[in-house]
């Protein structure tokens, strides 16, 4: 369970993430919904431990993660794909699948694992990650995420540049991973819509702070929010 | 309701005083000159009571901060590095060689010092003008460590190992017979050194340096928004490279000779220490360096002296002193000593007009 | 004919050693986006220790081991103490470092060495090959010099492309902050490559102290042409390019032989200078431009 208390981050002269309080139950996925500007990336960046807080925890089954260095965040179980994927376009499929797995040496996940879940992905094993399309790149750096074996997935706008089709398997895959692997998913996206469609809760930030925290079913029947923060 | 915002509060009005001052304050050029004279005339005074000695390290001090004036413009107003400033000192020291050993009188000279060190900086700017960071600093190290040679692959025409000698500028007689050399040179020194000054205030205050500064912090910006970059890079090169110049010109005269052992990279490296230590694009900062440049060998044999230091260490002193000063700076003080003054004013004023922010509320 | 052959042979030696001292400038260049301008500086120092061992031990082999050691802790010690905290700021900052670590290591090994030139053993015959009825320039010394600065590389390679560590050190290289989301420690991935990248510069620094034509009497201003000239062939080569930083530095070793031998020496730093400036003016990326910006 990822617990987030409190977060406040700034940015520059911007408090861009303010008092937000979150939680992320194992196997569940909770979306983190809002307009372009409402904080959802500075959240997950603060999680992950790429911007220091100005104050809150962050804690996983009660260790505190706060203000920690990144990699050693990343040691406790918690992975995060950035926006746009985060590919190293310079190393192949399968050199970007390996490097994830250094650090957790015989524990992490084979990449015959990851390209047993896409399969696309095996065909182009040892081409640089340069050559992978859009699609291709996202299921690449979410691949490459579940390598170290988390206990928590931070994605960034997974949905970002991909075609509806695709946008919709990629969510159908994040879903079958909560559940069958346990994970346990804060997902950050603009595609309220596909996001709310796989989702255990729904979070909607605005100008940094949490204006609901609700099933999806709520959110979807409350025409306001929906209209004022959620596009649809 | 009163606004109690400092920043909001136009600072109190003083006299009469303050009308000629906001005359004054807005007109650059009116500014610069008022600069120049003042403090030509404090640097009259000041070679008049002091000895030849200090004269002497007066005009050292005015040729250094021709060269580091040009330096720091390019590197703060125009973002680029050059190591090489060291060269371009050479080649205003060569040219016042070659032509005062033909007869040429000062003024043209300096002047010749100057166009040449111009034209050869424009081709450079322009190749300059396409390298970033890095490259541009390895391809000015090369230069300084190439141009060198010249002198030893030419060794009739540049004098070789021991350089060209010439005779010094005599004072006119209507200073009288007994007018030190000393102080004459200096003169000539800090007169080409206020002519840097007044040339350079001019073009950092300018629309100009506005454009280059514009360029220094968004190149790909600054060309969307219609400037040409390419080609104020290379203008701000060639100047810098003529204050470069002229100061080399001045060197030749202070030291009377022109030869090739005092152009190395050392010399290139002193210079980029001297606008570092300052403060990188402020000509303040340049007389500091000057300051340093003068004062800093002697400080560090006497340091060494005290202390029976063997001749190796006392040698070397003022190199390390530089590289660990260097070093230091970058870590602890990256905007120099001249950003340090900045920075304590800016918290000065901005106490003091919260202070009166504060009391005129009261009213 | 046999000109051509020497000026070729002792290009190809010169050209090693300024393979070495490339490849010391690209794996900092890649890992940390900085030019380590003190690098001669430093394998000054370290060709110093390595002379003094020798002296005090009578091996030239445990001179040659000190070298690599003292250049392995120096690397580390400057990356972690001097560039740490000016990586990722204003690309001025660390150029002025450097340039003021230069500064501060010559006038370091001007107080302890002194100005008076030394001379550095070697560690194999300094007399030319007889093929034939004639004595070539390339000597024993000089086979030993391609073949260890060949050994580096290859060893860098390997150690780059199929090894965890390497794989590590080039993530952090290409994309450090997602390399620390993969659990890459990448500040000690950059305190190894500083590291590595010394132990390369030392390597050319006691390589080129013992080589003729110049045995080059040993003080500490005396690397600095050796600085320019790997700077020259790491941008021939790209600098983002350990192959090209070897290919570079052959080139350029054997353009400067031929400078060298046809139109004198004195010639030879401008002509550096030259083929760099024609380089950065034609195709600045380099011969083996990987041209990828770097991207945080």
């Amino acid at each position: 369970m990822l617990t987030v208390e409190g977060l406040t981050t700034d940015y520059g002269a911007v408090r861009a993430v303010d008092g937000v309080s979150v939680q992320v139950g194992e196997g569940t996925i909770t979306a983190v919904l809002g307009a372009n500007g409402a904080g959802k990336t500075t959240l997950l960046r603060t999680i992950s431990g790429l911007v220091r807080p100005r104050a809150g925890r962050v804690s996983l089954d009660g260790d505190e993660l706060t203000r920690l260095p990144v990699e050693e965040i990343v040691r406790c179980g918690v992975a995060h794909v950035p926006e746009g994927g985060g590919v190293i376009s310079e190393l192949t499929v399968e050199e970007n699948l390996r490097v994830a797995a250094v650090w957790r040496r015989g524990q992490a996940a084979r990449p015959d694992e990851i390209y047993d879940l896409f399969p696309r992905l095996r065909e182009r094993r040892t081409q640089p990650a340069s050559r992978l399309s859009g699609g291709e790149r996202q299921m690449l750096s979410i691949g490459r995420a579940l390598v170290a074996r988390p206990r928590i997935l931070l994605l960034d706008e997974p949905s970002l540049g991909l075609a509806p089709l695709l946008v919709a398997q990629i969510m159908g895959f994040i879903r079958r991973f909560a559940d069958s692997l346990g994970i346990g998913v804060l997902l950050v996206e603009q595609n309220a819509r596909s996001a709310l469609s796989v989702a255990n809760r729904g979070v909607v930030l605005n100008l940094g702070r949490v204006v609901a925290d609700q099933e999806p079913h709520q959110l979807a029947a409350d025409e306001r929010l929906r209209h004022a923060y959620l596009g649809f | 309701m009163t606004s109690t915002d400092p920043a909001l509060r136009e600072p109190a009005p003083g006299r009469a005083t303050s009308a000629v001052r906001r005359a004054v304050g807005e007109n650059t050029l009116l500014r610069s000159l008022v600069l120049v004279i003042v403090v030509g005339v404090a640097l009259l005074l000041l070679s008049d009571v002091v000895t030849t000695y200090r004269d002497l390290q007066l005009s050292y001090g005015a040729y250094y901060f021709c060269a580091l004036a040009g330096l720091t413009m390019l590197a703060g107003t125009s973002g680029q590095i050059s190591l090489g400033h060291g060269a371009l000192m050479a080649v205003g020291a060569y040219t016042v060689a070659k032509l005062r050993n033909t007869g040429w009188p000062l003024v043209p000279e300096l002047a010749a010092a100057v166009v040449v060190t111009l034209i050869v900086g424009i081709p450079m700017g322009a190749a300059a003008s396409r390298l970033r960071g890095p490259y541009l600093a390895g391809a000015t190290l090369a230069l300084a460590v190439g141009l060198p040679a010249l002198a030893d692959k030419f060794p009739s025409f540049f004098g070789g190992e021991n350089g060209l000698s010439v005779n010094p500028s005599t004072p006119p007689a209507s200073l009288g017979a007994n007018f030190p050399l000393e102080r004459w040179e200096a003169w000539i020194a800090c007169a080409g050194a206020l002519i840097v000054l007044f040339a350079l205030y001019n073009l950092m205050h300018s629309g100009l340096g506005r454009s280059m500064r514009a360029v220094r912090d968004d190149e790909i910006a600054a060309g969307l928004a219609g400037l040409r970059v390419g080609r104020m890079q290379t203008l701000a090169f060639a100047i810098s490279a003529a204050c470069a110049g002229l100061g080399g010109g001045v060197f030749t005269l202070v030291y009377q000779s022109a030869a090739p052992g005092s152009f190395q990279l050392q010399l290139s490296l002193y210079l980029l220490a001297g606008v570092v230590i300052g403060g990188l694009g402020s000509l303040v900062g340049a007389v500091w360096g000057a300051a340093l440049l003068v004062f800093l060998p002697n400080w560090s044999t006497d340091l060494a002296n005290s202390f029976s230091l063997s001749t190796n260490v006392s040698h070397n002193l003022p190199l390390a002193i530089y590289g660990v000063v260097l070093i230091a700076v970058m870590l602890v003080w990256p905007s120099g000593i001249q950003g340090g003054v900045r920075a304590l004013s800016r918290s000065r004023s901005r106490r003091l007009r919260g202070a009166g922010a504060r009391s005129s509320a009261q009213t | 004919m046999t000109r051509f052959l020497d000026l070729t042979l002792s290009g190809i030696s010169t050209g090693a050693v300024y393979a070495a001292v490339a490849l010391a400038l690209v794996l900092i260049w890649r890992a940390t986006r900085v030019v380590n301008f003190a690098q001669g500086a430093m394998l000054m120092i370290t060709t110093f220790i390595a002379l003094a061992v020798i002296n005090a031990t009578g091996s030239y082999w445990l001179g040659f081991v000190a070298a690599l050691l003292s250049g392995l802790v120096l690397g580390a010690v400057v990356e972690r103490v001097l560039i740490r905290p000016v990586e990722g700021g204003p690309p001025l900052n660390p150029v002025i470092v450097t340039l003021g670590l230069y500064t501060l290591l010559v006038a370091v090994g001007g107080m302890i060495w002194g100005n008076t030139p030394r001379s550095f053993p070697a560690p194999f015959s300094l007399r030319g090959y007889r093929v034939g009825g004639t004595t070539l320039l390339f000597t024993p010394n000089d086979t030993f010099i391609v073949l260890i600065v060949l050994a580096l590389a290859l060893g860098l390679a390997v150690l780059f492309r199929a090894t965890p560590i390497g794989l590590q050190m080039r993530a952090a290289a290409f994309r450090p902050e997602v390399a620390r989301l993969l659990g890459v420690r990448v500040g000690r991935m950059f305190t190894l490559g500083w590291a590595l990248a010394a132990v390369a510069g030392a390597l050319a620094g006691v390589l080129v102290a013992a080589a003729p034509p110049s045995p080059t009497p040993l003080s500490p201003n005396a690397f600095d042409p050796i600085l320019i000239s790997g700077f020259v062939a790491a941008v021939l080569g790209g600098l983002d390019s350990p192959p090209g930083a070897v290919i570079g530095g052959l080139v350029l070793g054997l353009a400067l032989s031929y400078v060298s031998g046809y139109e004198g020496s004195t010639l030879v730093p401008l002509a550096a200078l030259a083929i760099l400036v024609i380089v950065l003016m034609v195709r600045p990326t380099g011969l083996f431009a990987a041209t990828r910006e770097r991207r945080v």
